[in-house]
């Protein structure tokens, strides 16, 4: 008994919880958080193992035949093949006439000494392949890891930029202070589809330049953000305590304050993450996204509108399907972490 | 008023100069040498140095400055650099088609999402309420691209109930024949986030001291959600639409691509692709003023839906 009360001081005397300890511990009683969150993480190490290229390799291998159907619903029926009837009649030796007569025997010498080897080409695949024969689910594995890896990089570097110049803004104000508002003001004159454009003119496609694009018309919200909490943190108790005692600039802002706003900062790039995605989408539909020997699930999209003329309806549905089930379970996601995070946002948005 | 209406004018001057300058450095930095792609790749060295010296490229950048400067200022945007059509005559021709479908959808994706926002807010917690949640989260994740891709496929190719693309002189064809599809499409991925956002608004409102009181004072629930917390909600309301209505005017670019409507976002994709430079930079100048001009209008409108909001 007075073991047990001995350790109650012990207790009480502990640091109070942090607020990352806090935020797990919320977000780990949200059942629907945690569930999406394991839907990430699943994505993300299907995303590792395209990248290292341990799985889909081989996506811009032809290995079906083109457009082979899903394996469920079987090869597609033969198309009985039309030859022309052979003709009646004698067969007229025609050497005597034709020019090419004499070069036969030597194109057949010459032929022979290539081999030629005769590829199966599957007749099915577990989802079906595209127009040119490849496998769509390697295909979708591959524009998972372009359009997830377009997303997550474009926001961090959205929320690098917006913190870098929020925390500016915030923090010493004054010149600096308006002169980043008037770059802001620059920035949100134009609607963000607009400003994609005239970026994506600019940079060309890839990989790289949509992330950029994407990171430079995304910064805005993060910087908005950013700079509030900043301004509001900046005259706190602690942050002049810690001047008091001598701590420079760069570590009052970075070192003291960006831990207590870096739970925002995540929020609102998870936010971007989504948001980015949809975009990277419709940029590589246009054809200003990636690049033509990428594939994305923008890319698989816009092949996929006229294969389903066709009735060729899988990319479409592996392409859909992929993004529905990330693009939902990291919204979910991001929800539950801003419930956990950060309170007095929830329901906003 | 008077006042204030000026000096937000004044305000405009700034950002707008800012916005003028980063259209100019970023063609002018990133931009790669408008003479060459004029030019063509067959274009000999002789002409491009025509070219530069027509359109002032071989003054010093100041001077470059200057011109496109004086072309803002006096409204004379130039000439498209693919089809020698001036800018001008292109913006009169391809908005109406782009805000014969726009403004369809701006005012139905209101109309429709507030009542049904409305609804679910006053019944916050129940069945309906969580079901349209999940809904719009499973709408909202897939893309627009597919929205349209299907219901082409479906309503126009399939079931043949719309035309699948395609565009007319007359204001009526359009709007009855051309214009019901992608409005219906774009309503199906327009209304889930609206309603989401009119749904947070009046959740905001509603747990309001004014509506305990008014309810406290035996007013009908009508009366307490129609005349009290709709007024009140008006204002983020407001907001949002402003927000969108600058949108209305690019158009959707998507939505033009896809049905072959000739309107202005389809038109700034084709000049993306042919990097016609006095196309983009107009379009994005024109469109900064226009963003601004809708922020200060939505401003004033705040003041006459409530009484106590004090420009300054």
């Amino acid at each position: 008994m007075s073991a047990v009360l001995n350790q109650v001081p012990a207790m009480v005397a502990q640091r109070p919880e942090g607020v990352w300890r806090a935020a797990w511990k919320r977000l780990r009683a949200d059942h629907v958080g945690m569930g999406s969150m394991a839907v990430v993480l699943l994505f993300i190490l299907l995303i590792l193992f395209a990248a290292s290229g341990l799985i889909a390799k081989g996506w811009q291998k032809e290995v079906g035949v083109p457009s082979a159907p899903p394996t469920f619903m079987g090869p597609a029926p033969k198309v009985e093949s039309t030859t022309i009837p052979v003709p009646k009649g004698p067969n007229v030796d025609i050497s005597s006439v034709d020019p090419l007569a004499p070069r036969y025997k030597e194109w057949d010498e010459r032929a022979a000494k290539f081999k030629s080897e005769e590829t199966v080409k599957a007749e099915t695949l577990p989802f079906g392949a595209d127009r040119l024969g490849r496998d769509v689910l390697a295909k979708a594995t591959k524009g998972t890891q372009t359009s997830v890896f377009v997303g997550l990089m474009g926001a961090a570097i959205a929320a690098l930029i917006g913190t870098l110049l929020g925390a500016a803004a915030g923090f010493f104000g004054g010149k600096i202070g308006d002169f980043l508002e008037w770059l802001y003001s620059v920035f949100t004159a134009m609607p963000d589809i607009l400003l994609l454009l005239v970026f994506a003119v600019i940079f060309g496609r890839g990989i790289g330049s949509v992330a950029i694009i994407l990171a430079l018309v995304g910064w805005t919200s993060v910087y908005r953000q950013v700079r509030a909490e900043f301004l509001k943190h900046s005259t706190r108790d602690y942050v002049r305590s810690a001047e008091a005692i001598g701590a420079s600039t760069a570590s009052r802002m970075f070192r003291h304050i960006l831990p207590n706003v870096s739970h925002v900062i995540l929020v609102r790039m998870s936010l971007l993450v989504v948001a980015f995605i949809k975009f990277e989408v419709i940029l590589s539909y246009l054809g200003l996204g990636v690049g033509v020997d990428d594939v994305s699930w923008g890319t698989m999209l816009a092949e996929s509108q006229s294969e389903l003329i066709l009735g060729y309806w899988w990319q479409l549905v592996a392409a859909t399907g992929f993004m529905a089930v990330f693009v939902t379970a990291f919204s979910l996601f991001t929800d539950a972490l801003r419930d956990a995070l950060d309170p007095k946002l929830r329901g906003l948005e | 008023m008077a006042a204030y209406v000026i000096r937000r004018l004044l305000q405009m001057i700034p950002t707008l100069l800012g916005v003028l300058l980063l259209v100019f450095l970023l063609f002018k930095m990133v931009g790669g040498d408008p003479a060459e792609i004029l030019g063509g790749l067959n274009a000999s060295a002789q002409q491009i140095n025509e070219i530069r010296q027509q359109l002032g490229l071989n003054e010093p950048w100041y001077v470059q400055l200057w011109i496109y400067f004086k072309s803002i200022v006096t409204f004379d945007w130039g000439r498209s650099w693919a089809t020698q059509e001036a800018v001008s005559s292109i913006f009169a021709t391809r908005l109406p088609a782009t805000l014969t479908v726009m403004l369809p959808i701006l005012v139905l994706d209101t109309v429709i999402a507030l009542p049904i926002a409305m609804w679910v807010a006053y019944r916050r917690g129940s069945l309906a309420d969580r079901t349209l949640m999940v809904v719009t989260t499973v709408a909202l994740s897939i893309s627009f691209l597919v929205y349209i891709i299907i219901g082409q496929y479906v309503f126009g190719f399939q079931l043949g109930w719309f035309p699948v693309q395609g565009w007319s002189d007359s204001l009526g064809t359009n709007l009855v024949t051309y214009v019901p599809l992608p409005l219906i499409l774009a309503l199906m991925v327009g209304v889930a986030p609206q309603t989401r956002l009119y749904r947070t608004f009046l959740l905001d409102e509603l747990g309001q001291d004014y509506v305990r009181t008014a309810r406290a004072k035996g007013m009908t629930e009508r009366t307490v959600l129609f005349s009290h917390v709709l007024r009140n909600a008006l204002i983020p309301i407001i907001t949002n639409v402003a927000l969108v209505l600058p949108g209305v005017f690019v158009g959707s670019f998507l939505i033009e691509v896809f049905f072959s409507i000739p309107g202005l976002g389809r038109e700034i994709i084709l000049a993306v692709n042919r990097s016609d430079y006095p196309v983009i930079q107009a379009v994005a100048i024109y469109l900064a003023m226009l963003t601004m001009l809708i922020n200060l209008g939505a401003d004033i409108l705040y003041k006459l839906v409530d009484p106590r909001v004090v420009l300054k």
